[in-house]
């Protein structure tokens, strides 16, 4: 099996997402050692609180030219939270914030008619078929914590739907790039599952 | 569609618990760790950790009981109970939490919850409040936030300091009704109304809930996102599958 790096930028609390691949008996390390992390099979691109907080962070430590050269290299890179929303080329979130682009598509807050942030287990509906949902039910629960979702410009990159008053892609997917804006650490058997997933896949 | 929360709240005084579910099966009913993975088995959505520590060695003791937490349970948990400084909130995240509760502190020095959600983010930003009527018997005067312990008023206005925990960070608020905490005879619903009515972040609704129908209320007459119980649960009376089947024929959604 695949060794996992999770990128170590200075942003949240990376523990819980390194116990819960080691949960699923997978080899994940936590590093912002750029020698480690240009020698893991797999990349997790984490992310709390402000994009771009977190953007500037990982700019500072050079993590986002490692990360675009790495996928261009074809390593499996999975955004987690921000670390998703990350993946798209802008953020409104404080006017209009650069993302790295790898995906195309935009970031947007939930409408102020909501309760915001959006706290609490919400369903996942599986549009397409993909290795990261084996063995996960269609409309299982996963926990989320954010105010603001990825709108991707290309629709064909959704392999996952959440309703918030508004259907938004809760897991998307192009080639070896991914990312999911739930919490999978934090969210039981069926959030293990798919870290399990991601590290197994070929 | 998002489901609403039910959260058990665990007293841990030394890295042990002391108001808990009394577990029989359980070998020992004294362990977060046991009694956490039990709670996580039943279906609860969160924890909540109230750490009543009084000691010089607290930060270190937290953090070793948060570690243990985070390296076995895979659900959110919060813990509140003391936490003043950045520091105090630094060691608990880093240790593995995904939120903190501030009560006095909050009120003390409200910054620290601006400054908190500006280093850590507002999502682990949880501000909990204790709410006393003005008047018992009739809710039209209000409620006044009192310090934990509650031994007196500060001057303060619930749904004023609601409003501007929102303005300062808090992602979430824990409500606490002091009137109603520990009588089993139902959450205060107007309470809880007037607070999630003039915020927009989740109110988690504390204090009182003796049926399986003082949660149905809280989180649909009262507009809480979430509700927290201690005492119901720690009896043993019920167990959270008990509430969730009671919700869910009802029609509320939960996971």
């Amino acid at each position: 099996m695949a060794r996992v790096g999770i990128i170590d930028y200075g942003v949240g609390n990376l523990r819980s997402v390194e116990k819960a691949f080691a949960a699923v008996g997978c080899d994940a390390v936590v590093s912002a050692d750029e020698n480690v992390l240009l020698t893991v099979e797999r990349l997790v691109l984490p992310g709390v609180g402000a994009f771009g907080a977190c953007m500037r962070a990982l700019t500072e430590r050079g993590f986002d030219r490692l990360i675009t050269e790495r996928v261009a290299h074809g390593t499996p890179l999975l955004g987690v939270c921000v670390g998703m929303q990350m993946l798209f080329e802008e953020s409104e979130e404080f006017g209009r914030t650069l993302g790295l682009g790898l995906l195309r598509g935009r970031v947007k807050r939930f409408s102020d008619d909501l309760v915001v942030p959006q706290v609490g287990w919400n369903q996942i509906r599986q549009r397409l078929t993909h290795p990261l949902f084996d063995g996960i039910a269609d409309g299982a629960f996963f926990y989320f914590v954010h105010s603001y979702y990825c709108e991707p410009a290309d629709s064909s990159v959704v392999l996952g739907e959440t309703d918030y008053s508004v259907a938004y892609a809760s897991v998307v997917a192009h080639e070896n790039i991914s990312g999911v804006q739930f919490h999978p650490e934090k969210s039981q058997a069926a959030g293990l599952r798919l870290l399990a997933n991601f590290a197994r896949a070929d | 569609m998002l489901a609403k929360r039910i959260i058990p709240c665990l007293d841990v005084d030394r890295g042990r618990v002391v108001k808990g579910i009394r577990f029989v099966s359980l070998v020992d009913a004294g362990d977060p760790i046991e009694q956490a993975k039990r709670y996580d088995a039943e279906g609860a959505d969160e924890l909540t950790f109230l750490d009543i520590t009084a000691s010089s060695d607290k930060r270190e003791i937290v953090a070793a009981l948060v570690r243990r937490v985070a390296d076995e349970v895979f659900i959110p948990f919060t813990v509140g109970g003391g936490l003043r400084s950045l520091e105090d909130i630094r060691a608990v995240l880093r240790s593995g939490a995904d939120k903190v509760s501030l009560n006095t502190a909050a009120i003390e020095e409200p910054e620290l919850i601006s400054k908190g959600a500006e280093v850590f983010g507002s999502q682990c930003m949880v501000v909990s409040i204790d709410a006393r009527r003005r008047n018992p018997s009739d809710a039209g005067e209000g409620w006044s936030v009192f310090t934990y312990g509650g031994r007196k008023p500060i001057g303060l206005d619930v749904v004023e300091w609601a409003i501007e925990t929102e303005r300062l960070g808090a992602g979430e608020i824990l409500l606490t009704s002091m009137d109603c905490d520990g009588t089993r005879n139902g959450y205060d619903l107007e309470l809880t109304r007037a607070v999630s009515s003039a915020v927009r972040i989740p109110v988690i609704a504390s204090g009182g809930a003796g049926n399986l129908n003082h949660f149905y209320q809280a989180l649909t007459e009262g507009g809480a996102s979430a509700v927290l119980a201690a005492s119901l649960f720690h009896s043993g009376e019920y167990e959270i599958a008990d509430v969730k089947n009671y919700l869910r024929a009802r029609g509320v959604v939960v996971r």
